[in-house]
């Protein structure tokens, strides 16, 4: 079995003048290909900073991100990231937002039309070809979020990264964006990695969980692989013993065995 | 049994729902008078306040200066003065004995060019200190004490540097106004969120393209204060420095008009450089009204 996505011994310090926190310590982990992976944890345990290592947005202290067997430790097409409040550029369309991207990454292999159909592409597949010529601020919150994820797919990534994805989006919204990523990875097969600190979301989306200590100093705590078969229905897990094992684990190491001190 | 049939109708339903044309619902019109009367309504509301304020003024004034002695002309006095340049701004009668257009047009020819060039070099220059910390540090302190330097202080030492008023007038426009374009747009540069550099980061923009497509953009809004701070201040400017170097020119006329005692024309002169500053004003927020369109945040 041969890694697709190595974490290696990535350790993250932060400093600022003489004081030092170190953030993350010795996370180590391989993703293989087309798999979808959720780290969660508390906030402030780090998982965004571990997420912003592999986009290559801020380098580890020691250790390294392989993709595909070559270190990657600057920022790329190939691990596009959707981020948490979406960050659609507000003076361009829905449309130009998604071809931005596509631009730059096939602007040798495709011809102007060839991207102007792939854009297309991309948003049908987020159902959000009829808003092409809006602007963001005319559109709704889980509305820029599909239109985020179409400009990360549409670079093609060899991992999409995802951001506390659904973290800023109503209840409602957040399981009908939850069901079409589900859908896409289904449809596509795109290896997956999430950031979250929604139980239920990891355990419906994920094929495994990472679950990460408190910081200062988080380390991978436990690794859970969820057994269950795909696709998966919302309404038929709600009872399913497997999915409620599951979660189980996953609430009893967030809430007894690494409870968040300073929320209590 | 229950269970699989409301799913296929919430299916139906969705898909129906998604494949619906959007029917663009067009609002019954009220009639035609009705909508010029409401337009009326409230344009009236805008500019009969002012109206009267300026009528009160004008009457007081009128009241005031009307006495045999006073010092400065009322506005009836003013209007018979001046009238022939009112009614025939386009005479030229040589040299500097010209219609009020020709030397506003002169004036404002100065500032385009002074403003142009300072608008490019500022927002330039803006950038390069909103985008490096080491800029920033050596150029700051430098703009800090330059930009209280009163613009008429430059005007010896440009006129020694040039050795001829009309670029020394245009620097001393350019050195007033790059201030705040400056600033704002440094202000603005810095302000860029930090998501957006993330986006540019992992599409992989070139400096150029996040240029163009990134940094302008995303600081538009502070770029037009500091153009429309720096408009103004290059009206101000313009006017002082023309009744310095002379020539054609809306500040030599009115130097010229106090020289001849020409009470009234001084007073038609400072009319029309309220107006026209007032328009350059709205001309460039309007500009940065069109430009800024959708770069609130969404």
């Amino acid at each position: 079995m041969t890694a697709y996505l190595k974490l290696d011994h990535i350790d993250k310090v932060f400093t600022r003048g003489a004081a030092s926190t170190e953030v993350l310590k010795d996370i180590n982990l391989t993703i293989e290909k087309g798999e979808y992976v959720s780290i969660i944890g508390h906030s402030g345990c780090g998982k965004s900073t571990l997420l912003n290592i592999i986009a290559g947005l801020t380098n580890a202290t020691t250790g390294g991100v392989l993709l595909e067997n070559r270190e990657v430790n600057s920022p790329g097409p190939d691990r596009a990231v959707v981020f948490q409040n979406h960050s659609l550029l507000p003076w361009l369309t829905v449309y130009e937002n998604v071809k931005l991207g596509v631009d730059k990454v096939f602007a040798r292999t495709k011809s102007r039309a060839e991207r102007d159909a792939w854009v297309m592409h991309n948003l049908n597949l987020v159902q959000m070809a009829h808003a092409r010529d809006k602007r963001p601020a005319e559109i709704s919150g889980g509305m820029k979020q599909r239109v985020g994820i179409a400009r990360a797919l549409a670079m093609e990534p060899k991992v999409l990264l995802l951001d506390e994805p659904f973290g800023a989006l109503d209840a409602l919204t957040r399981a009908h964006l939850q069901d079409s990523v589900m859908a896409l990875h289904q449809k596509l097969g795109n290896t997956i990695l999430m950031i979250t600190h929604d139980v239920d979301e990891a355990v419906l989306l994920s094929d495994r969980i990472v679950m990460m200590t408190n910081g200062p100093s988080a380390r991978i705590g436990e690794v859970l692989e969820v057994p269950l078969v795909r696709p998966r229905k919302r309404l038929e897990l709600a009872t399913n013993t497997t999915y409620l094992k599951c979660r189980q684990r996953v609430l009893e190491f967030l809430y007894e065995r690494h409870r968040f001190v300073e929320a209590a | 049994m229950n269970m699989p049939a409301t799913k296929m109708d919430v299916e139906t339903a969705t898909l129906a729902g998604a494949a619906a044309p959007v029917v663009a619902l067009t609002p019954k019109r009220p009639p035609r008078s009705e909508t010029y009367a409401r337009m009326a309504r409230e344009t009236a509301v805008r500019v009969v306040p002012p109206l009267v304020v300026v009528a009160l003024l004008a009457l007081m004034w009128e009241l005031v200066c009307r006495r045999a002695g006073s010092a400065l002309p009322p506005p009836s006095k003013v209007f018979r003065d001046t009238k022939e340049l009112i009614l025939d701004p386009f005479f030229d009668h040589g040299g500097i004995d010209k219609g009020l257009f020709w030397h506003l047009s002169a004036s404002l020819q100065r500032v385009a060019l002074g403003y142009s060039l300072s608008a490019i070099a500022g927002i330039a220059l803006g950038v390069l200190v909103g985008q490096s910390v080491w800029a920033m540090r050596g150029l700051d302190p430098l703009f800090q004490v330059l930009r209280t330097i009163p613009p008429l202080a430059w005007l010896p030492l440009s006129l020694a540097a040039f050795r001829d008023g009309q670029p020394s007038a245009i620097f001393v426009i350019f050195i007033t106004s790059i201030w705040p374009i400056i600033i704002n747009t440094a202000v603005g540069i810095r302000n860029i969120p930090q998501d957006y550099r993330n986006v540019a980061a992992v599409v992989q923009l070139n400096p150029l393209e996040f240029f163009a497509k990134i940094m302008i953009p995303a600081a538009a809004p502070y770029i037009f204060t500091g153009l429309r701070i720096g408009i103004g201040l290059s009206w101000l400017a313009i006017v002082a420095a023309e009744m310095l170097i002379g020539g054609v020119g809306i500040g030599f006329f009115i130097w010229d008009a106090w020289n001849s005692s020409h009470i009234s024309e001084i007073i038609l002169a400072l009319f029309y450089v309220g107006i026209i500053g007032f328009v350059l004003d709205r001309l460039i927020a309007g500009l940065g009204k069109i430009v800024t369109r959708g770069t609130a945040q969404g």
